[in-house]
């Protein structure tokens, strides 16, 4: 665990570090060498989108939008007309010149143009990091070890479940599998972006899975292959990134029902329109009523829809995290109580020294000598730190044998006969020095064992508090006598205690589950300020309180990488299970994360959050525009027979055709200028929802009833100044 | 605004606000058979309407068993009615040679207060006979208000139950809805109107010798035991052909307090049963508001309108005093009628104590916008509960909830497709039967037969009188000719889409909801109750109402208020 959990402790407070690296993932080579950072709008990729987006203008892949459908209908509609018109198939009615027609042709087409390619700059990245994971899966070969034991060499295409093959170092890993022989570090960047290399072993639950298409960096491995082509983790992530399988989630379809179904309101206010216009005396123009019609539909939002749905499972990619499907992503959104394993996800999960206190009687300078010696060889991370804080102390009290420096060090190590290693029978570790003197740690029962009186009342009592704590007491002896009390805690992580409080305020519970005692279990989590916690917990537990939480109405996040939490991640609602976790525990969760760093189901929830925000707020934009354009088109068809509804022009808009044409191309340029909010989505903090609606609805409800008007009114005065209309 | 119509609505309105807890509460107990004061007496004879009906009160039905139920009730109450009708010059109680009904108007006439809309294509006292005004509308006053009150219940239960696959039963549901809601609170009110003199008499028709010597025949009859229930159950359907205006219908300035009063209670008082049923009253309040709000702009508007008069009238006709008295009863006064047309139009009673037709133009907007909202604000007996719940709260909250991050939930509940399927689908139903019938009617000979007036003046005759009965508010602009096959017919055809268009999808999502478990409501759910969500509703559904109508209204109030700025006239 040694080298994995300080890869995890290096990997903390890089938050945003390690968003910048996902922005690149697409460029990333296997190898990890640094490529040119590429963001979301990145020149290239917006270029590269361009084909795209024709190719999208194909009705029958249209016909999957249907407010976009019927704006390309009418676009060829409008088209058509123009070009029966100019000619001469039909007498051109009404005053409106063919220009005019060619003019809302143009836009018409464009707004569809802009919707495809919204959808197109939001796939881009995606399709840009597919292509590069496609070139790691092609080019490598394996070297199978066959029947009689020779190894032949096959491309990775013809691995087959329950192959062995030998890798050596350099080579890359043709296939997911299990290392079943061999000790080597892998270097995973082709998969997670990250370089530092994964130490990988046989035997043990999470570090003897591989993937393929990641490289052995040393050493020699030899893996069981357990994934047939095809199937492999490299595929199933080039299928997601791409957004090959990509399935509307239920929020998206409702949110498309409630498109068409407005849609089909605005069809018969329009439609109507007609015959009303008969009654009062006029036929209405067929063209201002398709663009009536394309200003009324809610275009902005039925142009922006999947590129939100795509962008939004992209940020959670850039996140390094692979989520199986959009219904995940979403439903992290809705989550309101978070189960977290306390070890590895909120304290390091390494129990540290944080002070040494001698026993009555004994000068604090020999405790912490004496807990220096029994640590000095002591490899372990509570080893070190008893070194390190015993160093610091000794330097402090000015110890006159100046073990605190170095030769001190050095002098005090070479008082060592034998080191006494720590073994799970006497649970104590130490040294027999040269005296012939045995100094020891360890819990605080054993050492009172090997003591020659009882255990001084004073330092029981003093190692009860430190357990009351939370912490662990270490008690240290030298031969029969006892010296004092090292306390070893654990600590919570960086930022945490600030990210609860925002989910707090968000309204989500955090729960803190741990194998430890309940005393211990609620130091850490009045510590780490989660709400509540769950100790002594066996993974039944786990299930058992998910399903409680649901059945109460929760929706209920959690984090594992254990075969054992395989059960609790397929019941809860969002699973994120680690990248270096067992295959079963990434088979039954809804996410995985490559950077196997579990405090990112937080910024998975608040994507989630983000992306449902983004469609609402496009949404109610959407609609509120209308207001303006009803006003700028109305008044332009029935001017002509009712002059008094001139009045409603409140805009004060040029002319009927210029008001028209402005009120379609606003409709237009409002779908590319919303494309970077759509892409990056709407900015989210972590408030209330009172408070979040209330600021959204200022911003998108207020706003789009106000903007359009000053859009339009601008649009038209360029209109009228270049004689368009 | 004259002081006079400033104490009226204030009365008015402090008076709703007092009722709504009391009656809210009482239909609460009531419909779900809980101890109440009448109980005791009227028990018996609820038990002995289950014993001869065969129904059981302790089985509930699912969604589709609930609007079986609804249907059947509705198709074999249109076909008696319709018998009934063709039939009326035979049957007995005929008061003075009064003929059959033509097809079409019997057609018109008996979907008309089946659908709790009572649009009235015959003149009350020369067209329908006593037994019919009392054996048959009377009755559908009652059953028809007490269906809209059954659908709204049956709603209420489907939001708030958890995982249930019932949402009650119908036939208990009017029952309980007729005896312990409609009719105990009638039988008062028709003593007081008798008090104030309304005619309670099976006696015929009077003839009587004016002073001047001429023979003029009064129509008199059982008025008040119909005109309580007709504003009660927002039916609206008048005994008379001049409705409310009619001085036995509504003779003083008291009767016509007391009867908005009447026509209000039961929709504002269901906002309070909505939040028991819901656990919390404020969930109810909060609807409450939203209703008030919409009801009282529009009201202060038509009053302030009709109180400032017309001032296209030559010189020596000066409307500024008395304000534009057209069409309006000198004992109200054209202020009284501005508030009487928005509370009849915003509940969907369709009572008229004023010419709708001789109003300002944009004061006859109030009534038209009010109709196409939806009729919820607050909509007739039930009905205006769950078209706010569905065009208002379902519709809100789905957009709204997004905007909090969160995939949008009422009372608990995920709205999700199928749940937007029907609210959509009642929201299309509205505006394709208004906009449809009504484009229909100005592009057809027959259709353009019907209005008295022509330009914007006569558009709007139409389009109210399918907004009125697609609204099933049954309120007439007048000046339109209805006694016509075609308007008899589409009138009808609107008639059904608006009700049972709305009442099937309403059902159903009753249905879906009441499946649904709950989720458990925490600081990131965005909170149904308070100012915010008051502006919200009222956002969602006048913006709503107004994006469906809105080019519509333009060619027609709209143009004519403008038009009549301007001095032109229809």
């Amino acid at each position: 665990m040694g080298i994995a959990r300080s890869l995890m402790a290096l990997d903390l407070g890089r938050g945003t570090r390690r968003f910048q690296r996902f922005v690149t993932l697409g460029g990333a080579k296997p190898g990890g060498e640094a490529p040119r950072p590429r963001g979301v709008l990145d020149p290239e990729l917006l270029r590269a989108a361009l084909p795209h987006a024709f190719r999208k203008l194909d009705p029958r892949l249209l016909v999957r939008n249907p407010v976009m459908f019927v704006v390309e209908l009418t676009a060829a509609l409008v088209t058509i007309t123009w070009a029966a018109h100019t000619t001469g198939l039909e007498p051109l009615p009404g005053s409106s010149g063919t220009g005019f027609e060619l003019q809302i042709a143009a836009w018409l087409w464009f707004t569809v143009l802009f919707a495809t390619y919204a959808e197109a700059v939001a796939e881009a990245r995606g399709r840009a990091q597919a292509a590069t994971l496609r070139r790691t899966r092609s080019e490598t070969t394996a070297r199978r070890r066959r029947a009689d034991g020779l190894l032949e060499t096959v491309g990775s295409s013809e691995l087959r479940r329950g192959d062995i093959i030998v890798v050596e170092e350099g080579q890359t890993i043709a296939g997911d599998g299990d290392v079943i022989e061999g000790v080597g570090f892998v270097n995973e960047a082709a998969i997670t972006g990250e370089s530092a290399p994964v130490l990988k072993e046989p035997g043990t639950d999470i570090r003897s899975s591989v993937t393929g298409g990641t490289t052995l960096v040393s050493d020699r491995l030899v893996i069981r292959i357990t994934s047939n082509p095809g199937e492999t983790f490299l595929d199933r992530m080039i299928a997601l990134v791409e957004g090959a399988k990509r399935q509307r989630t239920p929020n998206e379809i409702a949110l498309a029902i409630l498109l068409a179904g407005l849609s089909i309101v605005f069809l018969m206010a329009t439609v109507t329109l007609r015959p009303f216009g008969a009654y009062a005396g006029i036929t209405v123009d067929t063209v201002a009523l398709v663009a009536l019609l394309v200003c009324l539909i809610p275009t902005t939002i039925g142009g922006l829809l999947s590129a939100i749905g795509i962008a939004g499972m992209d940020r959670v990619a850039r996140f390094n995290v692979l989520a199986m499907s959009g219904r995940a992503v979403e439903a992290s959104g809705d989550v309101d109580v978070i189960l977290l394993d306390k070890t590895g996800t909120i304290t390091y999960g390494n129990r540290l020294a944080a002070s040494i206190s001698p026993a009555p009687g004994i000068p604090e300078a020999e405790a912490v000598r004496a807990a220096l010696l029994t640590s000095i060889r002591d490899e372990t991370p509570e080893g070190r730190s008893v070194v390190e804080l015993a160093r610091k102390r000794l330097v402090e009290l000015d110890w006159p044998a100046k073990a605190g420096d170095d030769a001190g060090l050095a002098a005090l190590a070479a008082t060592i006969a034998e080191e006494i290693p720590f073994r799970a029978e006497t649970r104590t570790s130490g040294v027999r020095t040269v005296t012939s003197g045995l100094v020891l740690k360890g819990a605080v029962d054993a050492i009172a064992g090997g003591l020659d009186g009882p255990l001084p009342p004073d330092i029981a009592a003093q190692a009860d508090r430190i357990a009351d704590a939370g912490a662990t007491p270490l008690a240290i002896r030298d031969d029969g006598r006892v010296l004092g009390l090292i306390e070893l805690k654990d600590t919570v992580k960086e930022g945490l205690v600030e990210r609860f409080a925002e989910f707090r305020r968000m309204g989500i519970r955090t729960v803190m589950i741990t194998g430890d005692n309940p005393r211990t279990a609620a130091t850490i989590a009045r510590e780490a300020g989660v709400d509540d916690f769950i100790a002594q917990a066996t993974p039944e537990d786990k299930i058992a309180f998910i399903r409680k939480a649901q059945a109460d109405g929760h929706l209920v996040a959690m984090t594992g990488d254990g075969t054992n939490d395989a059960p609790a991640l397929a019941q809860s609602d969002v699973g994120l299970a680690m990248n270096s976790g067992t295959s079963a525990a990434k088979e039954a969760a809804n996410m995985v994360d490559l950077d196997s760093d579990p405090t990112k189901l937080l910024e998975v929830i608040a994507i989630g959050k983000q992306l449902l925000i983004t469609r609402g707020s496009i949404t109610t934009f959407s609609i509120a525009n209308d207001v303006a354009k009803y006003f700028a088109i109305v008044p332009a068809m029935f001017v002509s027979v009712y002059p008094q509804l001139g009045a409603l022009n409140i805009m004060g808009l040029a002319t009927p055709q210029s008001a028209i044409l402005s009120a379609v191309i606003f409709n237009a340029l409002i779908i590319i200028a919303l494309i970077p909010l759509a892409i990056r989505g709407v900015a989210f903090r972590a408030a209330p929802a009172s408070e979040l609606l209330r600021r959204n609805l200022l911003v998108y409800g207020l706003g789009g009833i106000i903007a359009p008007f000053l859009g339009i009114k601008a649009i038209d005065l360029l209109v009228a100044a270049l004689h368009l209309a | 605004m004259p002081l006079g119509d400033l104490l009226t609505l204030t009365t008015l309105f402090l008076a709703v606000v007092l009722v709504t807890p009391v009656l809210g509460h009482y239909i609460w107990l009531a419909m779900e058979g809980e101890p109440t004061p009448l109980r005791p007496a009227l028990r018996p004879v609820e038990r002995l309407v289950y014993r001869v009906s065969g129904v059981d009160e302790t089985s509930e039905m699912s969604w589709k068993g609930y609007t079986v139920a609804v249907l059947v009730m509705a198709g074999v109450a249109i076909l008696a009615g319709y018998a009934m009708l063709r039939l009326q010059d035979v049957l007995p109680l005929n008061q003075g040679g009064i003929p059959a009904m033509s097809p079409d108007l019997a057609f018109n006439t008996s979907v008309s207060f089946e659908t709790n809309t009572n649009w009235q294509n015959y003149s009350g006292e020369a067209g329908a006979t006593y037994l019919i005004q009392t054996g048959m509308l009377a009755v559908r006053n009652f059953t028809s208000a007490a269906t809209g009150l059954a659908v709204a219940i049956a709603l209420f239960r489907g939001l708030t139950r958890r995982s249930a696959k019932t949402i009650g039963n119908y036939w208990v549901d009017l029952t309980r809805g007729v005896l312990y809601v409609l009719l105990p609170i009638s039988v008062v009110g028709a003593v007081v109107l008798v008090w104030q003199g309304v005619p309670q008499t099976w006696d015929p028709t009077r003839a009587v010798t004016t002073l001047q010597g001429a023979v003029q025949n009064i129509a008199i009859g059982p008025v008040a035991s119909q005109e309580w229930i007709k504003e009660l159950g927002n039916n609206g359907g008048g005994f008379f052909n001049a409705n409310s205006s009619h001085p036995f219908e509504n003779p003083t300035p008291l009767t016509n307090w007391l009867e908005m009063l009447a026509l209000l209670a039961v929709p504002f008082a269901l906002t309070f049963t909505f939040g028991r049923y819901a656990g919390s009253q404020r969930q109810g309040w909060t609807i409450f508001a939203a209703m008030m709000l919409v009801l009282g702009v529009g009201a202060v508007f038509a009053m302030h309108l009709e109180a400032a008069g017309n001032p296209l009238f030559p010189a020596g006709v000066d409307q500024t005093v008395l304000g534009n008295m057209e069409g309006k009863e000198a004992r109200f006064g054209a202020g009284v009628g501005g508030l009487f047309m928005a509370v009849t139009t915003g509940t969907s009673t369709g009572a008229v104590n004023s010419w709708h037709d001789s109003a300002q133009p944009l004061s006859g907007l109030v009534p038209l916008f009010n109709m196409e909202l939806g009729e919820v604000t607050p909509g007739g007996i039930g009905a205006g509960m769950y078209g706010m719940l569905i065009i208002g709260a379902i519709l809100a909250v789905f957009i709204a909830g997004l905007m909090v991050g969160r995939t949008p939930e009422y009372l608990g509940k995920k709205v999700e497709a199928y749940e937007i399927k029907m609210a959509m689908l009642t929201t299309l139903v509205l505006g394709a039967s208004i906009l449809g019938f009504t484009a229909l009617a100005t592009a057809t000979d027959p259709g353009l037969a019907g209005p008295l007036n022509r330009g914007p003046h006569g558009f709007s005759e139409i389009l109210y009188a399918y907004s009125s009965q697609t609204g099933n508010n049954g309120s007439a602009f007048a000046g339109l000719s209805g006694d016509t096959p075609f308007y008899n017919i589409t009138g009808a055809l609107a008639m059904l889409i608006g009700r049972y268009g709305m009442i099937v999808p309403i059902l159903a999502l009753a249905g879906s909801m009441a499946a649904k478990r709950r989720v458990a409501p925490s600081l990131g759910t965005f909170p149904t109750t308070g100012a915010l969500w008051v502006v919200l509703l009222i956002g969602v559904i006048v913006i709503v109402g107004a994006l469906t109508f809105f080019p519509a209204l333009a060619l027609g109030p709209i143009s004519e208020q403008l038009l009549q700025n301007a001095g032109k006239t229809f």
